[in-house]
């Protein structure tokens, strides 16, 4: 920032005049590094890249992760799984409650995170949006197995019921140009039933995911259970779309645009790989990526991240 | 049309009075042991002899040659190479029909976009009655249909006539009701049709595979291309004489025989919005490849490899007759069939002697005698793909166990085969043999046998048979599997949602978790919309 800047060239300039440095406060600037199994780590690459803000001013620098840590965030996914699925529906409830207090409380430091990314308008009611997802999807928690399952009236003597269960671990590519919102809309839903997720964040905006791992690890989110990795995004994809622990992509920030001849190589490849494996893959449609609007939302969107299991019983004396 | 002339009765298979040998020159196996003693009571099958009971088939016309059935009519193909379909029970050609070419798919799914928009706008009420009366027409010719499934197939004539078709009518009836219930089906949301739909379809059920296909997609307001399989095109080119006879708008459903690659073509072809698909998980992989970045929907019903899991405290005389549904039933030719036997260590034996005596009792031959158990496989290529899996059994060490039954000389036929001592790294234990062969492990506790069940890339089924009800929903929740049948195996109905976890596939069949896969859910408008009594 520019402020960052000025007060560099201050400190440097007081430092040459022999004026005492703590007259004005040089701010500590954050690190921003990947979230994997609970954990702030540097890429095991030792890369990171610089992260410009759309004016092409140099906000800070992120890890540049690699095929290798997306393998690690997938096996600390695959172990953490389990057991949140495991939880009490109205335990996920709560820690995806807490997860919007948090973020709520840190609001205008967020907001402020997001103003610097894409720009200042709509940055605090993008955040406020983020924060009301959260709460929408928590209280999903414990009823969408109702909406989404229930029992089946089959011919004979028997007792069928239908289930949704979380698919797994589930790969999210983010929405690239909505760095916080667009995450949160995509990630809430997995996360309902009891999936564990790994986030390939915005390429160019990647700061506000880092601080939304920040918030999530604060909450009471288990470790394991999102995982968030920065860095250029094709060669991460590839590993995460092939990886044959990987049960649901969600390629919602790999949309091809229509307009443009050349692009969708990425989209094209995730999918051939994901396809390898009987991978599922999920794409938000137009109307969900409207990201302000509460058609974004939506139980059936959980569903998209569960397999329905069905059971069969004969009745008898 | 010509009528084709009754097949000949085969002879059906004898009475087993001495106990059965294994044919041991064939496969050079170790013959099992006796049958444990202290087995306990056992339920006596026979002897009893039986006479051939044939199904007439003088009901069943089968032209010596067909078009494709596109906007609404039979039409001569573009395309000039064709397929000779077989009854497997003679290896005798039944008829001819088109392999269709690209020419061919263009039209149909030109056909089905045509009527895309007058269809999918139909009233829902419009659409069920139409369904409602190829429900009632299937009902009407179930037996000329069970017939000809059988001819085609060579499934036992028993089987198509109380599985198959009723199972077919009855998908329509249910799916029906969708069609003007779809506002209620899921709340808060609009469901729109895809649009024009490509859905391929395998032999093991042809008609009702057809079924499960077009009865949700043309509830949903799609239109459809449907490609039968290469093997088994008969019924579905019956069943377009149905939707004729029950005036459905032409365009909206188009049938084009022929092969794999008549599939690849109708599934690439820019005008379909959704591909589903039915058939192995090779072939499921390489239609996922097919459509990377196309945008279309796709839906996958792959291979299996189910464990049927029997726990001590089990009924075994009924966890006998489950598993013999389970791995014989239409010849193993069943994606969800529980081809791996998990058999808690303390009963093994005693269940492995009940399920040699019963193997015993099988009666195969000729699928259009009504007593017969075990008709013919549907192919050549399918019978020596199983024979090749149950080589690969016997060189690998485990013991094989087939009774001692006459195979007919003609036709595509294959004992019921047990195979005891087999291991999770055999082949038989790991890959999908789509006959009627069971393999049987065992194990000691619950937990190991969560762990086995699920070892396996598949994940479609699974049986669990004990008395123990918190078993049954401990074991049910740990299942990588999408249908769980409980002290039952292979039950099937329009409600009950089918399909697969993991390489077995996604999306489903049945109730309204299947009508997802042919939906667009668009938000309902802020008016409007809102339930009763909410406010907006």
């Amino acid at each position: 920032m520019a402020q960052d800047e000025l007060l560099g060239l201050l400190g440097r300039r007081r430092e040459g005049d022999g004026v005492k440095a703590n007259d004005r406060r040089l701010n500590v600037r954050k690190t921003y590094k990947m979230f994997v199994g609970g954990a702030f780590v540097r890429s095991e690459s030792g890369r990171s890249y610089p992260v410009h803000s759309p004016d092409g001013e140099l906000l800070a620098r992120a890890s540049a992760g690699s095929r290798k840590d997306v393998r690690d965030a997938v096996r600390s996914a695959r172990g953490a799984q389990p057991g949140w699925a495991a939880r009490s529906a109205y335990n996920r409830g709560q820690i995806l409650y807490r997860v919007a207090e948090v973020m709520d409380s840190r609001r205008s430091e967020v907001a402020e995170e997001v103003a610097r990314a894409v720009g200042g308008h709509a940055a605090v009611s993008e955040v406020d949006a983020a924060v009301d997802r959260w709460v929408w999807y928590a209280g999903w928690c414990d009823k969408f197995p109702q909406v989404l399952g229930g029992a089946n009236p089959v011919a004979g003597d028997y007792f069928n019921f239908t289930v949704p269960e979380p698919v797994g671990v589930v790969g999210i590519a983010a929405p690239e140009n909505s760095p916080l919102l667009g995450l949160v809309s995509r990630l809430a839903p997995a996360l309902v039933s009891g999936n564990a997720a790994v986030v390939l964040s915005s390429e160019c905006f990647p700061l506000p995911s880092v601080t939304l791992a920040e918030i999530l690890a604060t909450g009471d989110v288990p470790p394991g259970v999102v995982n968030v990795l920065t860095g250029r995004r094709p060669a991460m994809l590839a590993a995460l779309a092939g990886h044959g622990e990987v049960d649901c992509l969600d390629l919602t920030g790999c949309e091809q645009t229509p307009q443009s001849g050349d692009g969708p190589e990425p989209l094209v490849e995730a999918e051939s790989l994901a396809a390898k494996s009987v991978t599922r893959v999920v794409k938000a449609t137009t109307a969900q990526r409207l990201w302000f609007e509460p058609s974004s939302e939506s139980p059936y969107l959980i569903g998209e991240f569960c397999e329905y299991k069905t059971v069969w019983h004969p009745k008898g004396r | 049309m010509t009528r084709i002339a009754p097949t000949s009765p085969q002879a059906p298979a004898q009475p087993k009075e001495a106990p059965a040998q294994p044919p041991a020159a064939e496969t050079g196996a170790p013959r099992l042991p006796a049958p444990a003693p202290g087995a306990g009571a056992q339920l006596e099958f026979g002897p009893h002899s039986y006479a051939p009971a044939p199904e007439a088939t003088d009901l069943v016309e089968i032209a010596p040659s067909y078009g494709l059935f596109i906007d609404g009519e039979f039409v001569a193909p573009r395309s000039d190479q064709t397929i000779t379909t077989l009854n497997p029970a003679t290896a005798r050609p039944l008829s001819v029909v088109p392999q269709s070419g690209p020419e061919d798919v263009d039209l149909a799914v030109a056909a089905a976009g045509k009527a895309a928009v007058s269809w999918g706008r139909a009233p829902g009420k419009v659409r069920a009655r139409y369904l409602y009366r190829i429900a009632r027409l299937l009902q009407e010719r179930s037996r000329e249909f069970a017939v000809l499934e059988t001819l085609d197939n060579g499934k036992p004539v028993k089987e198509s006539r109380d599985v198959d078709i009723p199972l077919a009518a009855a998908h329509f009836f249910h799916h029906a009701g969708w069609a003007d219930k779809l506002e209620y089906a899921f709340a808060g949301a609009v469901a729109r049709p895809v649009g024009p739909v490509g859905q391929v379809i395998p032999w093991n059920f042809p008609l009702l595979m057809a079924a499960w296909k077009l009865a949700p997609a043309l509830a949903a307001g799609n239109t459809v291309v449907l490609k039968p399989a290469e093997t088994t095109p008969l019924s579905a080119l019956a069943l377009a004489d149905v939707l004729q006879e029950a005036d459905l708008p032409p365009g909206v459903v188009n049938i084009i025989t022929g092969n794999g690659i008549t599939g690849d073509a109708l599934v690439r072809h820019q005008g379909v919005r959704k591909v589903a698909f039915t058939g192995s998980t090779v072939v499921g992989k390489s239609i996922g490849s097919a459509l990377a970045g196309s945008g279309k929907r796709l839906t996958l019903e792959l291979g299996g490899k189910a464990a049927n899991i029997v726990f001590e405290d089990a009924a075994l005389d009924q966890v006998t007759e489950g598993i013999v549904n389970g791995i014989y039933f239409n010849q193993g030719q069943v994606c969800c069939a529980g081809s791996r036997l998990l058999v808690q260590e303390s009963v093994a034996e005693t269940v492995v002697a009940k399920l040699r005596r019963r193997l015993d009792t099988l009666r195969v031959g000729d699928p259009l005698d009504k007593n017969t158990d075990i008709g013919a496989v549907n192919s050549a290529a399918q019978l020596s793909k199983i024979a090749e899996l149950v080589n690969s059994g016997v060189d690998e060490g485990a013991e094989i166990y087939q009774p001692a039954c006459d195979l007919p000389d003609i036709g595509y036929f294959f004992r019921p085969t047990l195979f005891c001592g087999v291991s999770q790294s055999h082949r038989i234990a790991r890959e999908e043999i789509f006959g009627p062969v069971l393999s049987v492990l065992t194990f000691r506790t619950p937990d190991e046998a969560v762990e086995k069940a699920n070892n396996t890339a598949y994940g479609l089924s699974a049986g669990i048979w004990t008395e123990k009800g918190s078993r049954i929903l401990w074991m049910a929740e740990r299942m990588k599997a999408g249908v769980v049948w409980a002290n039952t195996f292979n039950r099937f109905d329009p409600a009950s949602p089918f399909g697969g976890y993991r390489e077995s596939g996604y999306g489903r069949e049945g109730g309204r978790q299947g009508m997802l896969s042919y939906v667009e859910l668009e938000p309902a408008g802020p008016a409007g919309a809102a339930p009763a009594g909410a406010t907006a």
